[in-house]
């Protein structure tokens, strides 16, 4: 079959799907990649969607842009306390658990007050003035990473250059033992797996996690009470706001950014790679025009929209696009459909590095919650493409790419390239 | 039209005529000032398009009203100052007319 055939396949199976009963947080969608064509119906025929019943249980669909802003800055009448449900549809971790993630306490998932007193006290390391700090080594350890790998043979570009960056920007956030970095990829992937997806058991995720818990409380342990540094562990054990913070908590808020700062900006570099090989058009128009890297790291951003989606619980009923949410019910924020809504983003469904405007797209969510480090996400992005164009004709994607199988982080496990020299 | 200013962190200033009902996060983008971002399009749902109104003209500008979104969200924004205001939130008047806005160091 052609392209057009199986997209016309895909399109007609996906249109005699009862309105009632689409399940579009089934993460097989997600890693067989035709999640885009459920999403492009809801928008067309239902864009505040119910789905009465899923393994994660009931929950709405929030799929257009400005339904998803009107959600998204309304946290008076929605929540992201663990306690009501979280941030995540269905939870992380051990489902038996009804919290966020598995009994762990993290800032994301909690409201004002308490919400805004600790996300202040992490928020200065991702500062614009922290940023032209870490420039530099951001810079220095993308051109090391570029120049170590080989030319014309087939890597992973997953493995030896998304996470390679970003773990090594992680580590040095958290001033963490340079050698173990790699605990830190772990340790997030763990977080967002389940049995037979990254984990056996369970028994194994819990276990996993407790090693992180123990390992930064001993970091924690050595650094209280000592020298005043900027590393994330010293401020969030000088801050009265988070110095006695309960263990869960910590482990909890630690957590946090780790996937933040992990998953997101790899999926994102990942991501772009792909986007620009499917699209040689714009991949020449870089080539010709490096100067287009800012925007098109925003274009990349939008089009990866490496978290999918926050869900949050109604704390009173109210009127999202027309329909009535009631109290205690779930919503989910899907970025990334909101990502595609042509009513608000011109030729939504296309690839272009230099469109117009194109740091309005919703991959950061809007509101209390926004993504803290967003402007260090850009920043990595930005740095590792000039350095990319610097030294390669073309980064060519040589097989199919796997992704990941997550209705929440939207990624890839593998992406076999070719290194092309000028 | 009435005009405003936009002083840069470093100094730069750059004279802008709006028009009276528009925003100062609309005028500065479609203007290319430097420093201030408005990445969700003027609605007040992120901010990054902080700035700090000149002392001189907050009594006409107003301060961002406690426990509003605007004031929720410029909390989290580097050097929260008492002259912050995101700058969709300044509609433009004949009154405004020359009012002088301070752009940050750099948005989050």
């Amino acid at each position: 079959m052609t392209v057009a055939q199986t997209n016309k396949t895909l399109r007609d199976a996906v249109n005699k799907i009862p309105l009632d009963q689409m399940d579009v947080s089934d993460p097989l969608l997600f890693q067989n990649d035709t999640i885009g064509e459920y999403f492009r119906r809801l928008r067309a025929e239902d864009p505040v969607n119910y789905c009465a019943k899923s393994p994660n249980g009931p929950y709405w669909s929030v799929t257009k842009f400005n339904d998803i802003v009107r959600v998204d800055t309304d946290h008076k009448s929605f929540s992201s306390d663990a306690a009501r449900g979280g941030i995540v549809l269905g939870g992380l971790g051990v489902p038996t658990e009804a919290s966020a993630m598995g009994g762990l306490e993290m800032f994301i998932a909690m409201d004002p007050p308490k919400h805004d007193e600790q996300r202040k006290v992490v928020s200065p390391i991702v500062a614009p003035h922290n940023l032209e700090t870490l420039e530099p080594i951001i810079r220095e350890r993308a051109a090391a990473i570029l120049d170590s790998l080989p030319i014309g043979e087939e890597i992973d570009w997953v493995d030896q250059v998304s996470i390679e960056l970003t773990t090594m920007t992680l580590a040095t956030l958290f001033d963490f033992p340079w050698e173990e970095r790699r605990k830190l990829t772990r340790w997030s992937d763990v977080v967002t797996s389940s049995p037979g997806n990254g984990v056996d058991s369970w028994e194994q995720w819990q276990q996993e996690l407790t090693e992180c818990a123990m390992y930064f409380k001993n970091l924690w342990d050595q650094r209280v009470g000592g020298e005043q540094k900027h590393d994330l562990i010293s401020m969030l054990a000088g801050s009265p706001a988070t110095a006695n913070m309960p263990f869960q908590e910590f482990l909890g808020n630690l957590i946090l950014l780790i996937v933040g700062g992990n998953d997101t900006t790899r999926n994102s570099i990942s991501g772009g790679v792909l986007a620009l090989n499917e699209n040689p058009a714009e991949y020449a128009k870089l080539m010709k025009n490096p100067g287009l890297i800012t925007g098109m790291v925003s274009e990349i951003i939008r089009w990866q929209s490496p978290i999918t989606s926050m869900m949050r619980t109604a704390l009173c009923d109210a009127e999202v696009g027309g329909k009535k949410i009631r109290e205690g019910d779930k919503a989910v924020m899907w970025y990334l459909s909101g990502n595609r809504d042509s009513e608000v983003i011109e030729r939504a469904d296309e690839f272009l590095i230099d469109r117009k405007n194109p740091r309005q797209h919703l991959s950061f969510g809007f509101g209390i919650h926004r993504c803290v480090g967003n402007r260090l996400a850009e920043l990595q992005l930005r740095i590792i493409w000039e350095e990319i164009v610097k030294r390669f004709s073309k980064v060519e994607v040589v097989g199919k790419p796997v992704r990941s199988l997550s209705h929440v982080i939207h990624g890839f496990t593998k992406m076999p390239v070719k290194l092309h020299a000028h | 039209m009435p005009k405003v200013t936009y002083i840069e962190a470093n100094g730069a200033k750059h004279d802008v005529t709006v028009d009276s009902g528009s925003n100062c996060r609309d005028a500065a983008v479609d203007n290319d000032i430097p420093g201030i971002d408005g990445d969700c399009g003027g609605v007040c749902a992120c901010a990054t398009c902080h700035v700090y109104v000149d002392p001189a003209w907050l009594g006409k500008t107003g301060k961002a009203a406690p426990g509003e979104m605007e004031a929720e969200l410029l909390q989290f924004a580097p050097d929260f100052r008492d002259n912050s205001r995101l700058a969709c939130q300044i509609k433009m008047t004949d009154a405004l007319d020359g009012l002088v806005l301070h752009v940050p160091e750099g948005q989050h």
